[in-house]
This record gives structure tokens, sequence and C-alpha cells, in this order.
């Protein structure tokens, strides 16, 4: 009998490749779309946490009170000792300092003279100690477009579109002009070393780059930063890993009576991104909810187109003497096998896809060619363990549920009406 | 051959509710056929005969009466005892042949063994023979869309003799064939009902049907009003 039905299955393309590839096409779309959210939240919280936030950042509460304004005058100062409590006693974390910083960056002719000026902001950030792992985490060498790293103090890299603009070769003096911690005028060149692109449209608009040391001379801050930052070794950001260590560390060192006390926020508790992953975090599950449920409503009526189909079958098996309960479990067993053939189809070739688009992506640099987010210029699918079964178990869930509703009217149907119904 | 008597109703009634009203399609019949009778059940459209054949297939129940078939009380039956009625004992020919038109001229003539769960053996010689007996051996391999109407027919009178059922229901089984059709067709079911001693009840109000029958059960406004052996 099982022989008999796969075989009917084989032959009868409305009965097999028709559903197969609707339940395909909706498991492809769901795992696409799930993969596309999953990885549009992922490439923000790396983006956030490797420039900005990382996964637990640590300032004073009044640098964080004022923290858009930059205020290094407010910033942490004997980091040296912080730095080395941090690697102590939370070694899961990689813990880096780094100053930010904005200012005016001039271009000096032959003369010494301004041959061009604009505005910059800047990151310190430790690129010189071999130990560092700075580079990797900004992903400094594969954003490299013209020249090469720092290798030495005074060498700077710039965005390569704001060298441009300012006209800037390599190996050429800029001067970097801000406000000390103090509150003095600051004035200090560089040499342009190299040009990058950080895929970052807010970065890649106006950004330089230079080693901590130049910017703790420049802006007069020895052994001090703004902020420190602390990345998970694991390279993922765990909300409740982050959480605890936290809670720890403010237990330890924060004091809310003293203003220049560390403080230490996680990722979700800056710039709203808590908000942001919620917010983004039911959107998608609204999405793909919705999604699910349009995609269940044609599978639902496919079932149903089916039953139709197969009206006159099913009242020449009834005539034969085949229990009703038996014709229903069949049509059962056949919507679980083009639900489960169906679901695998669609969902090795969604991953499939979305592999791709996690390797190589979308680029939407022309749509934000004046954002200020810290927001990748490549849309990227994730895949992930969520992703293999996001779609799999709606489409077989929905294909079996279609069959079994439309199915029941097998129970209502009356056998005195066969012949009738057989003859038309 | 007439044999022993497998088919008996009495005072047979069936009301069918149109709304309010309700609408008597069979009222006080009472018959019996025997095994390996050839019966046709004859009259104009609305007289009863697809009723009385839907109660004596199983597949309906009476309002008041009795019907036993093959010794069971078909108003007792549950629809699984129905089914189990049906597939075991009765076969049945329709108008329009209603094969199954994914599966091969085989296949389909083996379905109603493959609910008998009989094995691969009994199956495959089972259906060879009822091939033979109708003369299609050679479109075993054939889908119903590859064959006329007449061969669509005989594969319809193969799939309900392949169990060797005790009786072979027919409604109107020459209705949509012309007349050189419907003569092989009738013949060839007249020497299975004297070759396996298969009683055959027919529905119909087809002359051609009506030549060929032992006995000749006339109904009208659902009362059987002659019953007539033939010679």
């Amino acid at each position: 009998m099982i022989k008999f039905l796969l075989v009917g299955l084989l032959r009868d393309r409305h009965r097999s490749l028709f559903p197969v590839t609707v339940v395909s096409l909706g498991v492809i779309l769901t795992t696409l779309l799930y993969s596309f959210m999953s990885g549009m939240m992922n490439d923000l919280i790396d983006s956030t946490s490797r420039f900005d936030s990382g996964h637990v950042k640590i300032m004073t509460s009044a640098y964080h009170e004022l923290e858009n304004q930059l205020p290094n005058d407010l910033a942490l100062t004997s980091t040296g000792s912080l730095l080395a409590s941090l690697k102590k006693s939370y070694p899961g974390y990689d813990w880096t300092a780094r100053i930010k910083f904005a200012g005016l960056l001039d271009v000096p002719d032959e003369n010494g003279e301004t041959k061009s000026q604009s505005p910059v902001f800047g990151l310190g950030v430790d690129l010189l100690d071999k130990s560092s792992h700075e580079v990797e985490r900004l992903n400094l060498r594969k954003a490299l477009i013209r020249g090469r790293l720092p290798e030495k103090p005074g060498e700077v890299l710039l965005s390569d579109k704001f060298a441009r603009k300012l006209a800037l070769g390599l190996n050429h003096k800029v001067t970097l002009v801000s406000t000390s911690s103090g509150g003095a005028m600051a004035v200090q060149n560089f040499i342009l070393c190299g040009t990058v692109e950080f895929g970052i449209t807010a970065m890649d608009n106006g950004a330089m780059i230079a080693d901590l040391s130049d910017i703790r001379f420049a802006l007069e801050m020895p052994d001090g930063a703004g902020e420190i930052l602390g990345f998970n070794k694991s390279k993922f950001y765990s909300s409740e890993n982050a959480g605890k260590t936290a809670a720890d560390f403010n237990g330890k060192f924060f004091n809310p009576q003293d203003k220049f006390s560390p403080l230490m926020l996680t990722l979700e508790d800056q710039n709203g991104m808590g908000e942001y992953i919620q917010y983004a975090d039911s959107m998608g599950f609204i999405i793909v909810g919705i999604f699910l449920i349009a995609m269940s409503a044609v599978l639902l009526n496919a079932g149903l187109m089916s039953g139709i189909r197969r009206y006159g079958e099913v009242g020449v098996r009834l005539a034969m003497g085949e229990p009703k309960g038996h014709i229903y479990k069949t049509l059962i067993y056949e919507s679980v096998l083009i639900g489960i053939l169906g679901s695998f189809i669609g969902t090795s070739i969604g991953l499939l896809i979305g592999y791709y688009f996690q390797q190589v992506g979308f680029d939407i640099s022309g749509s934000l060619r004046n954002s200020s987010i810290m927001m990748s210029n490549v849309l990227r699918a994730r895949i992930s363990l969520t992703s293999f079964y996001i779609g799999f178990f709606p489409g077989l869930i929905a294909t079996t549920l279609g069959t079994a509703l439309s199915g029941i009217q097998i129970f209502k149907r009356q056998t005195a009406q066969l012949f009738k119904e057989l003859e038309t | 051959m007439k044999g022993s008597e497998i088919i008996k109703v009495h005072g047979l009634i069936k009301d069918y509710s149109m709304g309010k009203q309700s609408f008597r399609a069979l009222n006080d019949v009472n018959m019996s056929v025997c095994s390996g009778e050839f019966t046709g059940l004859v009259g104009p459209s609305g007289s009863g005969k697809t009723t009385l054949l839907n109660i004596i297939g199983a597949l309906d129940n009476p309002t008041e009466g009795d019907a036993v078939v093959l010794g069971k009380d078909v108003n007792s039956l549950s629809q699984a005892e129905g089914a189990l009625l049906r597939n075991e004992s009765l076969g049945f020919i329709f108008q329009t042949y209603n094969l199954l038109p994914v599966y091969t001229v085989y296949e389909n003539v083996e379905f109603p063994l493959l609910l008998l769960k009989k094995s691969k053996q009994e199956r495959n010689e089972a259906v060879m023979k009822a091939l033979e007996w109708v003369g299609l051996t050679a479109k075993a391999k054939s889908k119903p869309n590859q064959l006329s109407g007449g061969e669509s027919q005989r594969v319809a009178v193969a799939r309900a003799m392949v169990k060797l059922p005790k009786i072979v229901l027919a409604d109107e089984p020459t209705a949509n064939l012309d007349a050189a059709n419907s003569h092989n067709i009738l013949k060839m079911m007249l020497k299975l009902n004297e070759e396996l001693n298969t009683t055959f009840i027919f529905a119909t109000h087809d002359e051609k049907v009506i030549a060929y029958l032992k006995r000749k059960v006339v109904l009208s406004d659902g009362k059987i009003i002659d019953d007539i052996t033939l010679n």
C-alpha cells in the first residue's frame, strides 16, 4: 500500500511537485527573511560594539552623562592599573582603552599655510602594542585602501573618502587641532601613512585613527582614556554574561557619590541599544509570524484544492470498501511526506542562499550616503541554529494541518451519494 | 444457475428529507436475490433503483424495513463494518468507469487486493487472471487516458471482479458506451456470471442491458411493480 501511494505521489505532479514547490518556496522565504533579520541585528550589534560600545564599556559616570560631547576632561585616569585589575578579574574579556575625540584637521601646503581644513572625528586606539587586537577588531588590514598601517608614533590613518576630499596624498603632513583634557588648545602634527574604508558611512565621511599613545600625548592625558572597552573572547555578545560582569564590577568599583568612579555599562545599556534589540526582536518575530500565517494559509488552500481535485478518487476508494479513517490517514501520511520533502528542500536552498548573503552580502551604501548610524554598508544574512528550523517546522505543520482540515470532509461524505457523485 | 438466497429485503422504506418535506424513494419494497442471478433493477429516473442499489451495497441505510446482504443486516452495520462488507464481498461498476488516472491498468485492478492485504504473488495472479477475463492483458501497463471508453469499462469490470466478490453492483454500466461496446461488456459480464457464479445486479433503463438480463425487477415511484424471470 505504501508503495502504491508513493507511486501515485511521484506520478501525479499536482499531488507532489506543486505542493512541494509551494512548501519549498514558503520555507525558503521564511528562512531567508529570518536570516536577514538576524544578520541585520548581528551586524548592528557587531559594528556598534567594535567601533563604539564594546560588549561592555567602562567610563566615569560624569563622562557617561556627557558622552555625546566627548568630554575628555572627565575621562578615566590611571587606566594602567585598572586594565591590569580587569584582565585579572575578568579574563573572559579582552580589555582595551580608547580615546574618542573631535577637532579640526588642517592640511598645510609646502609653506606651512592652511591648504584645506575639515572637522574630524577620531579614535585613539592601541595600534602599536603587539599584544593588542585592535587592528583585527577594527578590521583595519582589510579596510586599507592606500598605504599601510601605522608602524611608529606620529602616523595616522584617515578614511579614504575623507582624505580624497582634502586632496591628501600618502606621507602628507596633517595637523590635528583639538582641545586638551585640561581645556587648552591642543595642536599635534601627524603623517598620513594610509587610508581606509570602514564600510560604515558614519565613519567613512570623516574619521581619523591614531595610536592611543599619540592621542594621549596630544590631548595631555597620560595614562588616561575616555573609555575602556571589554570584548567577550568568544567574539559573540552575551547579554547574560555582560550583565553579570557589569553588576559584579559596579558592585566593586562604582560609587554613586563619586562622579569620577568607573562605571561599567553593557552594550544594551548604551545608546538605547537594549530597546533597539528588543524592538528589532519583536519586529522580527512579528514579520516572520505574519509570513508564516500567510504561508500556512497558502498551504491550507493547497490542501483544500487537492481535496477537491481528488474527490472522485476518494469516492471510488470509499465505494471499494476502504474505511474513511484509513483514507484520511493515507492523506495525512502523504502530506507529512510532502511537508518533510518541501521543508527540507526549502530549508536547504534557504540556507544556501542565506550562506551566500552571509559571505557576500548586499551593498546598500547608496542608500546610506548621509547616514550617521553605526551600521554596515553591506547588508548580510546570518545563519544561526534557528535558521535551520524556523522554516522547516512551520512548513511541515502547515502542510499537514492543511490536509488534516480539508481531509475532515471525508468523514462528512455521504456514501449514499457516491453513485450519483461518481457519475458526474 | 441459481443458488442460495444472498440478499433479502423486506418492507423496505427509504425517505429523504427535502427541507421541511420528505421524499419517499422506496416504498415497502420486498425482494430476494439468490447467488448467481443476473438481475436488473429497471425503471425510469427517480424510480428508486439506485437507492435500492445503495442499500444493498451497504452505502446507505433504510428508513424502515430490513435489508440482509450475505447474512448481514445492513441497517445494523457500522461505517467500518459496511466498508468491510464492501471490501470483502461486493464489487462496484460505475457509469463513468472512475479509474484512478495516475495508475496503470494493472495497478487499478490491483488496488482492491491491496485493501484486502493480499500477498504480492496472490495479487499478481489475480490481476492477470482478471485482465485475461476482460481481454486486456496487453494493456496492463497502459494508463486510463490511453484507453477507449469500452476498454476503460472492461478495466472497471476487472477491478470489480478481481477479488472474486459474491455480488457485483453496476449502475448504468453501459450509459457511456456505444452499442458495440455495450454488447461486448454485457457478454463478458454474462460469461463471468456463468463461469464464476457471481451475482450481478444492475440499475438500468437501457434496453441493451435489459436484453441480457435473466431477471427484471421493475420499479416505479419507489415500488416494485413487476418481477419477471427471463430466459
